[in-house]
């Protein structure tokens, strides 16, 4: 046993991962929300299943994809939000006992869809800055978590027409000078928008059964066509019919102003795969050609069933529906289906979580040197790079693009990169160094890209490419390489930071460690040079072949550049032995700062024709990243007698080098 | 002489220039915030020296930096004389050789680049013939003998001959030019009795022109702009006389295309202020303009143009389509689809002139090659010595070679 739990480990892990991609049904008599979520819809330019556009929204209105419906109130008490006093509180982390029960992120759509005026009391609107909500006057209310606040629309509907006012004020102003107030308040802005359209996607938001509605609309279209067109050409018509069926016909066409996703399928043979159109849309074009489409009436059922509480009309609808998309959408259904299962699956935020288990397991190792402890770290990192690979190329089938096609994805593949290089080290030195390294940059990299999915406006991380981008080619080659020199120079930056900290703080960086440290860094440098040279190269390529011109000082063009100066600058520092060991510590440590800079600083400066990725929260967190680095220098240029394990002798520039062949 | 050709092939001296450009880039980037990418550019990277920079809203006017060209220019020596003196080639070596040969080869085409190519716009209304492109930068007065049947005279004055304000005289040219008034960017617009003193207030001027359009608009006299896509739009007022006698002075902007003329010895002459042309002996005609959203939103899927091409010297007459990524190289120019206007009718079209477009390709073929060939050497040589590893002390059970 004592032997083995290291393999009973990684096995528990492992079955996680496995049972995330067991495929799960709601039991037959529940409504089949799943199902419903794998229906597919057409948002922001792209096919998607609901399940995918309720995480994204939750994702821009929330900052995250849960619903609580219960936790704690006034008196220790727990229970519905609705039977309990203020103060609200979702449940605290040491609450171990308690399950609060949660509304699904396809509930949740459903909910906003089919029965607006419940989900106008559910607390999914996040506001965090102090006057904000004072404006607001939302002191007092909202539940909260964390420090954080999340408020009902019911509570903010006062304050809508001053939303309002203020954000058309606050859009005038350039995003990159909004002060953190007018900052929170278009997020809030954004999130009530996308709110209030998605209650306006299904169904006009005041009709409570659209099925019955739609039903008798239909039965008017014939007359109340002929009265409009009467009224028009100011003949003679019927009065009332006419403001009866415009009574329909206004809230229909305020929807397809409206209506956020386009649920209604291209199934017409004339119809491109394309044309997918809102409701509110086709029951304009459905009074033109007399009846209304049988998504809409679908769709309509559902919606009404799902209110009603009639879990069997709801199923049967939703059959009815997907057996009508049979043959004509068969990919868009696949792709709801295979996109879910993703969801699901959550790769990302799986091997996030064992990276930090493995972290722990190998920073411990050093502590006590347990051979098992580091095994088991190993084997977590190789699991979580695993899995880590799994999400991309299940992101990549999806998408059916190259890896990296946004910030986003290129901080999941950069820390991909560090990963696989991390595990490799291990194999080779197995000591450590390889897992503490992969497990940290890793998770450090899926935090920075869950972030980076929170400033994107849709929430949408599988967005479309704008035309310049839409080149798989160039995605395939430029910013693969140019990602993998980003991962690879950060990998050399935090291999170099385990020296520094293990030689000031602990006695455990012996000659062996320390050699194998700096021939690591070496070669990771070498790599690093390697592939963001030609990475930058490719780019300069690729301006030629879309602009016309090989190089043209643009910010991020730069930022590349200096990844590979000073990459360069290092190799000729070692050839030249005008550093030692700890020289290219130091240096590897500052090209952590100058690759922050290039990845997420050029984007800052809102110049040029990269800037495409612009977002405006992360300056400071980019500052304290640098700062951190400076103070690592710092520690790494301390004289040999404050550091611990007394290997420090290798600081300056002429001490000799042993001449290393590798 | 020694000593100098050793300290020109140091290492040390690598390293110091490489850090001097690693500065160089970064504050030439930042400053592209306050200067604008264009005037940074031509102020940082494609300059000897820079005197003066402005940081984090600092201004460093004593601040004195070598400029690109300097720096290039030094690394290039560098670089060459090292290899003349200081490199030993061994096969081991041959991959450093092979990137630095690369290195030398994209640092003299980039400069080959500089001082050849040239960019310009082709704006194409759908339907619209043109056989010149316009500069984005220079502009030219011109005056264009319209007396003549077959092709026109045109007699170009480039801007620069406006700013200095001094009077402009040509052997081709009936008349002297004086230039009263100058506006290197402005905003014409017209005005009536009633909206004079309203758009005064604004900043609008009157101008001294007593002939054609100016006597119908104001001009706003705007800075200079210097950022990416916008470019500065100026004005004049002209007087032309000749043989002592003024024929009056007309207001000329590359704003307005409105023809303006002048007549002398029974000769009509029209002038005009213009964007720069470039004339070429074909035509291109815009068919079509397309522009794809992505469904449901503004995010743009594609757009293209459609262009017919007529060369009468080669007899040749045919349609090509010109798209993102995908340019249409013809007589040595390349022409890109690099924006178009509201309306999804107009289309711009970035017209390269680069003699010398090749040369990165090889320099970065080199360049790579040589990096992986020698990061293979290294490798190969790496892993060797680990299946045969050298008696090495270990110290103690810490970091003894484990199982995973």
């Amino acid at each position: 046993m004592k032997k083995n739990w290291p393999w009973l480990i990684f096995a528990i892990f492992a079955l996680e991962v496995l049972f995330s991609l067991k495929p799960r049904a709601d039991k037959p008599d529940n409504f089949q929300i799943r199902e419903w979520g794998k229906l597919p819809a057409l948002a922001n330019g792209r096919v998607q299943p609901f399940d995918s556009l309720a995480r994204n929204c939750l994702l821009v209105i929330r900052g995250n994809t849960d619903v609580p419906l219960e936790g704690n109130g006034a008196n220790g008490k727990w229970g519905k939000w609705e039977e309990l006093d203020a103060p609200l509180s979702e449940r605290k982390w040491y609450q171990f006992s308690q399950h609060p029960k949660k509304l699904a992120p396809a509930e949740w759509l459903l909910e906003v869809f089919s029965r607006a005026e419940l989900a106008d009391t559910r607390p999914i609107f996040l506001i965090h800055h102090p006057e904000l909500l004072g404006e607001l006057k939302l002191q007092a209310k909202g539940v909260e978590k964390s420090g954080l606040r999340y408020y009902t629309f019911n509570e903010i509907r006062p304050s809508l027409a001053l939303m309002e006012k203020e954000s058309k004020s606050v859009g005038a102003i350039k995003a990159e000078l909004r002060t953190p107030y007018q900052r929170s308040l278009m997020a809030l802005h954004t999130g009530l928008t996308t709110y209030l359209r998605l209650k306006n996607s299904l169904k006009p938001e005041r009709s409570a059964d659209f099925a019955a509605e739609l039903g008798q609309f239909e039965k008017m279209i014939p007359a109340g066509f002929k009265a409009i067109r009467a009224q028009q050409t100011g003949q003679e018509f019927d009065k009332e019919l006419f403001e009866k069926f415009l009574g329909y016909a206004e809230p229909y066409a305020m929807m397809a102003q409206m209506a956020y996703p386009l649920i209604v399928p291209p199934v017409q043979p004339f119809q491109k795969k394309s044309d997918w159109a809102n409701v509110g849309q086709s029951l304009m074009e459905g009074i033109r050609a007399g009846e209304v489409p049988a998504a809409v009436h679908s769709h309509a059922a559902m919606a009404t069933a799902y209110a009603q509480g009639k879990p069997a009309e709801f199923n049967r609808a939703l059959a009815d529906f997907r057996a009508s998309l049979v043959g004509k959408l068969d990919t868009e259904l696949k792709k709801g289906r295979q996109e879910h299962l993703f969801n699901q699956f959550l790769p990302f935020y799986r091997s996030m979580m064992i990276y930090v288990v493995a972290l722990i397991l190998a920073a411990a190792s050093w502590l006590n040197w347990s051979e098992n402890l580091n095994r088991a770290a190993y084997r977590l990192v190789a699991l979580g790079a695993v899995v880590h690979t799994a999400g991309l190329i299940f992101r990549m089938f999806l998408e059916g693009r190259p890896p990296v096609t946004n910030l986003y994805s290129s901080a999941i593949f950069v820390g991909w990169g560090a990963v696989l290089l991390g595990v490799v080290l291990e194999r080779i030195f197995r000591n450590g160094i390889g897992s503490v390294t992969a497990s940290a940059v890793g998770f450090i990299t899926l935090i920075v890209a869950h972030h980076l999915a929170l400033t994107s406006s849709t929430g949408d991380t599988m967005e479309m490419m704008r035309a310049v981008l839409d080149t798989n080619f160039w995605l395939a080659t430029h910013v693969t390489t140019i990602t993998i020199g980003y991962a690879s120079t950060f990998l050399a930056g935090f291999l170099a930071t385990i020296y520094v900290l293990r030689g000031v703080f602990t006695r455990t960086l012996d000659e062996a460690t320390a050699k194998s440290l700096s021939r690591m860094v070496y070669g990771i440098v070498c790599f690093a040079t390697l592939f963001s040279l030609v990475g930058t190269i490719l780019g300069g390529i690729w301006a030629d072949q879309s602009w016309g011109r090989f190089w043209g000082w643009d910010p991020k063009e730069n930022g590349a550049l200096l990844i590979v100066i000073w990459n360069a600058i290092i190799l000729h520092c070692r050839w030249g032995k005008l550093c030692g060991e700890r020289g290219l510590m130091n240096l590897a440590i500052f090209g952590n700062i100058v690759t922050a800079w290039s990845w997420f600083g050029t984007n800052m400066l809102g110049v040029g024709l990269h800037s495409y990725g612009f977002m405006d929260a992360a300056f400071r967190w980019l500052m304290i990243f640098n700062v951190s680095q400076i103070v690592l220098i710092g520690l790494g240029c301390l004289p040999e007698r404050f550091w611990r394990s007394g290997m420090g002798g290798t600081a300056s520039g002429t001490a000799p080098l042993k001449s290393q062949t590798t | 002489m020694s000593r100098l050709i050793k300290f020109l092939s140091s290492l040390k001296l690598t390293v110091v220039l490489l850090t001097a450009g690693l500065v160089l880039i970064f504050i030439g980037t930042l400053a592209q915030v306050h200067e604008g990418l264009y005037n940074a550019q031509v102020r940082y990277f494609k300059s000897w020296f820079i005197v003066g920079v402005t940081l984090f809203n600092t201004k460093m006017p004593w601040l004195v930096l070598p400029g690109g060209y300097a720096l290039g220019t030094l690394l290039l020596v560098n670089l060459s004389v090292a290899h003349f003196t200081r490199f030993l080639w061994t096969w081991r070596k041959s991959g450093i050789f092979m990137t630095h040969l690369g290195l030398i080869l994209l640092l003299l085409g980039q400069l080959g680049t500089d001082i050849l190519s040239t960019e310009s716009a082709m704006r194409l209304e759908e339907g619209e013939t043109k056989n010149y492109s316009e500069d984005f930068h220079a502009n030219e007065l011109v005056f264009i003998n319209k007396s003549l049947s077959s092709d026109d005279e045109v007699i170009a004055v480039p801007e620069k001959f406006l700013a200095a304000k001094q009077p402009i005289t040509n052997p081709q040219l009936p008349f002297i030019v004086k230039v009263k008034e100058y506006w290197p960017n402005s905003y014409l617009t017209n005005f009536g009795p009633f909206i004079a003193d309203a758009l005064a207030k604004e900043g609008f001027v009157r101008n001294t022109a007593d002939q054609g359009i100016g006597t119908k608009v104001m001009v706003l006299p705007m800075p200079v702009v210097t950022a990416m896509d916008s470019r500065n739009i100026p004005s004049a007022v002209i007087e032309v006389s000749a043989g002592g006698a003024t024929k009056g002075s007309w207001l000329v902007s590359s704003q307005t295309s409105a023809k303006q003329t002048v007549e002398h010895d029974g000769k009509i002459w029209e002038l005009a202020l213009r964007f720069q042309r470039h004339y070429k002996p074909y035509s291109f005609t815009l068919l079509d303009f397309t522009h794809e959203r992505y469904p449901g939103t503004d995010l743009p899927k594609d757009f293209r143009s459609r262009v017919r091409v007529v060369n009468p010297s080669k007899s040749e007459d045919r349609e090509v389509e010109i798209f993102m990524n995908n340019p249409l190289r013809y007589d040595g120019l390349a022409f890109y689809q690099a924006s178009f206007e509201p309306g999804d009718t107009v289309t711009v079209l970035q017209v390269v002139k680069n003699p010398g477009w090749l040369t990165p390709y090889f320099a970065c073929l080199l360049m790579g090659l040589g990096l992986t060939v020698q990061f293979m050497i290294h490798l190969v040589g790496f892993v060797q010595k680990r299946m045969n590893p050298a008696p090495v002390a270990i110290s103690g059970k810490k970091s003894s070679p484990r199982k995973n």
